[in-house]
């Protein structure tokens, strides 16, 4: 029992567990569709969290790469005639050549100054697309032609309760491989010291890149799902608040903890959807609940209950 | 045979001249200190030597090849590795952990690999945790490998800065004041282990202000004063220098030690 609770994908099978059960307590249709949202998100969440938990860089411009995972399964069928599930690789392909040659001067800068130009990275694709209207829609987006399957279209919020978990699953087991591994050795030591992991032969800007490069493909993946089960985008996808969302997502959680990232989508997917009882006072019942969450469980969700845990069976 | 030699290094920040024209030679094998007062540039030398900084002038040689400006990584890749005098441990992680990421230049697996974790990923994760417990045994801190390096003795933090340096295997070793603020019986335990690195053919250049360590393990010890050299030799000869006692003691003092 202790092997298999230690073993590098218990995280996995545990919230594998979880959501096989957990439509056995939907009542409608509906709250399909709000877990596919929360999987969708947590995938991106994941991503940033190898990005800013395990490797310490901090990105504020990731909902970019959603945009161009978004709007290539939406372009592709539409303009280019190219299946979706060829756009969604192609936009994965995008979204890892963009981090290759974006990512390459911006992430010799460190902390702030790092913020910022991710920042600015976002703002400037999110302007694209709101701008190249004849491909794009403009500011009013465009549709996204439906995913099909063997010829068939998928359609029914419990089919992408099932593609998006499996989704977020495989990106999940993904990150729990990395984080066990040399490479994922190399990153948490960047986190704590850079100038002593170089020193121990850590190529630091190498293996840097190298997971910018997989968080981008990450939010290019969750971005492709989002359009694909939405059906309809505009810029916002790739807008300035939704990369602030994810990082809020991969710090509410817990940086560095996969089964985090899930915790803290779900927590700022959901709440805005149960808080709209309140009206006009949501957004400041859902401000003070992050604010809470930071206050009382300050290394994140996750991290900060397995501890108490830890700490109360020793 | 010389294993590293710097050549008229210097070094200026902001006017300053931290390190003015300091060559040296140190032979494979052997311990070398490097001593002088506070503010002498012996930790800016480790800098220059390890890659941090790149000097104005002068060069550094490690083993015969010119690598004068080259990256701490590829320094690290041709067997270089040291110790900071302020700690750089990786906090978040165990000890064992730390002493894993000093095994890097020894992993073979590629990120592809690691993202699938294909069968040589956990080979590879089972060979450098083999190694890595080997090293922390050497520095007696096998006991705390499962540890939070945080909760680690100041003392034992330099200790698994030194197995985690060890554990990258090098053929010669900075250590930045790897005594500073370590008890008796600690700094009796250092000694020993830096004795053993030479038995095995290692090669140690040594900062430390602990001076009867110093004249312990040294087999020459080069002697810095404003960024400049002022002596070198054996502990018998910097001992006897009359400019390496002033510069310790002050004029008045090396009189005073003199008479005394």
């Amino acid at each position: 029992m202790r092997a298999l609770t230690e073993h590098r994908l218990a995280g996995v099978l545990a919230m594998a567990a979880i959501i096989a059960v957990l439509p056995l307590f939907f009542p409608s249709a509906y709250y399909y569709r709000v877990a596919a949202l929360v999987f969708v998100f947590a995938l991106a969440a994941v991503g940033l969290n190898l990005l800013m938990g395990l490797a310490g860089q901090v990105s504020l411009g990731h909902a970019g790469f959603m945009g161009i995972g978004a709007y290539a399964v939406a372009i592709g069928p539409t303009h280019l005639g190219v299946p979706s599930w060829l756009s969604f690789v192609i936009g994965a392909a995008l979204a890892a050549l963009t981090a290759f040659v974006v990512g390459r001067p911006i992430l010799r800068l460190k902390g702030h100054y790092l913020a910022v130009a991710t920042l600015g990275f976002g703002l400037l694709l999110a302007i694209v697309f709101t701008n190249e209207a004849r491909w794009t829609g403009g500011p009013d987006g465009m549709s996204v032609p439906r995913l099909l399957v063997f010829g068939l279209p998928v359609r029914g919020a419990d089919t992408w309760y099932w593609i998006t978990a499996a989704g977020f699953l495989i990106g999940a087991a993904l990150a729990n491989n990395l984080i066990d591994s040399p490479t994922g050795r190399a990153l948490a030591a960047i986190h704590d010291s850079e100038v002593a992991a170089r020193v121990l032969g850590v190529d630091a800007a190498r293996k840097k890149l190298a997971v910018f490069v997989i968080s981008a493909v990450y939010a290019s993946a969750a971005g492709s799902l989002f359009a694909l089960l939405n059906g309809h985008i505009t810029p916002d996808v790739s807008g300035f608040l939704r990369s602030i969302e994810l990082v809020a997502m991969v710090v509410l959680g817990g940086m560095g903890s996969v089964a985090g990232s899930l915790v803290g989508a779900a927590l700022l997917v959901v709440l805005p959807q149960t808080l709209t009882a309140l009206h006009d006072y949501e957004h400041m019942v859902l401000g003070l609940v992050v604010m809470a969450v930071m206050i009382f469980l300050r290394a994140g969700i996750v991290p900060t209950l397995a501890g108490a845990l830890a700490a109360r069976r020793a | 045979m010389t294993l590293l030699r710097t050549e008229h290094l210097s070094i200026a920040f902001g006017g300053v001249r931290a390190l003015d024209d300091v060559s040296l030679e140190v032979a494979a094998g052997v311990v070398f200190s490097i001593i002088g007062p506070n503010g002498a540039g012996k930790t800016t030398l480790f800098n220059l030597i390890s890659g941090l900084y790149a000097p104005n002038a002068g060069g550094v040689r490690l083993a015969g090849e010119d690598v004068t400006g080259l990256a701490p990584e590829a320094l690290a890749r041709r067997g270089l590795s040291r110790t900071f005098q302020n700690l750089q441990i990786f906090f978040r992680m165990t000890a064992l952990d730390n002493v894993m990421v000093g095994r890097h230049r020894h992993e073979t697996t590629g990120i592809c690999a690691d993202l699938f974790h294909l069968p040589a990923v956990a080979r590879q994760n089972r060979a450098t945790r083999a190694a890595a417990m080997e090293a922390l045994e050497r520095v007696g801190l096998a006991a705390a490998a499962g540890r939070r390096a945080a909760s680690l003795s100041y003392g034992g933090l330099k200790r698994l800065e030194m197995a985690r340096a060890l554990a990258s295997e090098p053929k010669l070793v900075l250590l930045d004041e790897p005594a500073a603020g370590c008890n008796a019986v600690e700094t009796a335990e250092i000694e020993a282990i830096i004795r053993g690195l030479t038995r095995e053919g290692l090669t140690v250049v040594l900062v430390e202000h602990d001076m009867r360590l110093v004249m312990n393990v040294s087999d020459r010890i080069h002697v810095l004063a404003n960024g400049r050299t002022l002596a070198e030799g054996t502990a018998a000869e910097v001992r006897a220098n009359a400019a390496v006692i002033e510069a310790y003691l002050g004029l008045g003092g090396a009189q005073e030690a003199v008479a005394g």
